[in-house]
């Protein structure tokens, strides 16, 4: 994520719909317990590596859906049942929490 | 369980409106007292909740406007077709109580004590977060030279105006309007390109920290820009906010 971060290729296909991981930082301090914009996320898909703020997030879906912002995989699903967060990270390789 | 007492210290929390302060036409200063709050570091943000009384929610996430150790503020522009800026900015009134949660975000933040030369890029209400980061400078007496490129559609829509043009020592804030100029307007006109960029931005040798916030495409043409005057791709801090949801 971090070595596309506002080139023209990557950011071409991007929608202005498209926020940053910074728009779900409340949910996924909700979700993980702890700050995650800074927290370092892994590619599942391309192995690409970035901080959660550098990814790209939809908010229009019934949910919000995380992206890969170098190859557009999808990263994270967060879908809301009434009071309970069901969390898809499959599409992670890994996600670490930033060094303190 | 463990889960409940996490639950209640990490989510939401119940605010009382102090001060509202009209900044525009249709934009907004609400300040917020909030009695645990865990103070913020310039250029986080807070999500507010709002509860229908069919138990509907709507979220939305906010730029803090103040300081950190001022009261907690943020800014809110009224999108016509919103379903919580209407409310923030027309129905909100001191004393009623919103739910928030925050602070939020450790990417997009400034740190006074960091010296490199800070430019600052804002389409529209993405001034909000800057106005944090230079009451920030001012409070801490930090030196880091500031320049911010803000690009609004009227001399009437620039948020922070009387402040903004302040510029402490340090300090210099540019203009470009897009959409209506005064008579006698000696600034920029039209959106922020190529050529503003390159006569605004810090040269990219001096190592300057930089931060755009505004609309999705306003901040992918500024970061490409940037990007294109150098600036290291991943070093560009971007802040994208859209129309309905998100920092809006």
């Amino acid at each position: 994520m971090t070595a596309h971060e506002g080139t023209a290729s990557a950011d071409a296909a991007l929608d202005s719909s498209a926020l940053d991981g910074n728009a779900i930082g409340g949910l996924l301090l909700e979700i993980f317990g702890t700050e995650m914009t800074t927290a370092l996320a892994t590619c599942a898909t391309c192995g690409s590596t970035g901080q959660v703020a550098q990814t790209v997030v939809y908010l229009q879906s019934p949910g919000a859906i995380m992206r890969c912002r170098v190859c557009g995989a999808v990263l994270v699903v967060v879908v809301r049942r009434e009071e309970t967060n069901c969390v898809d990270l499959l599409g992670l390789a890994a996600l670490e929490p930033a060094p303190a | 369980m463990a889960g409940t007492a996490i639950r209640g210290r990490l989510t939401w929390q119940t605010a009382t409106v102090g001060v509202v302060t009209d900044e525009t036409p249709s934009v907004r200063t609400i300040e917020l007292q909030v009695p645990d709050w865990a103070g913020h570091r310039a250029g986080q943000h807070l999500d507010v909740r709002l509860t229908a009384e069919d138990g509907y929610t709507a979220e939305r996430s906010y730029s803090i406007a103040s300081a950190p150790g001022e009261p907690v503020m943020i800014t809110v522009e009224r999108l016509d077709d919103g379903e919580v800026s209407p409310y923030l900015t027309e129905e909100l009134r001191a004393g009623d109580e919103i739910e928030i949660r925050g602070p939020i975000g450790g990417y997009f933040v400034w740190d006074a004590a960091d010296p490199a030369p800070v430019l600052l890029v804002a389409g529209g209400s993405g001034v909000v977060p800057f106005r944090s980061m230079l009451r920030h400078r001012e409070r801490t007496g930090a030196s880091a030279p500031v320049r911010l490129l803000y690009s609004a559609r009227s001399l009437p829509d620039v948020i922070y105006r009387t402040e903004l043009d302040k510029e402490p020592d340090g300090v210099e804030v540019i203009y470009t309007l897009t959409r209506q100029q005064p008579p006698d307007w000696t600034g920029h006109s039209g959106r922020v390109n190529a050529a503003l960029l390159a006569e605004v931005a810090w040269p990219e040798d001096q190592q300057p920290a930089s931060y755009v916030c505004g609309p999705t495409p306003f901040v992918e043409a500024v970061a490409n820009g940037l990007v294109s005057l150098g600036y290291p791709a991943g070093q560009v801090r971007t802040e994208r906010y859209g129309g309905a949801g998100g920092t809006s």
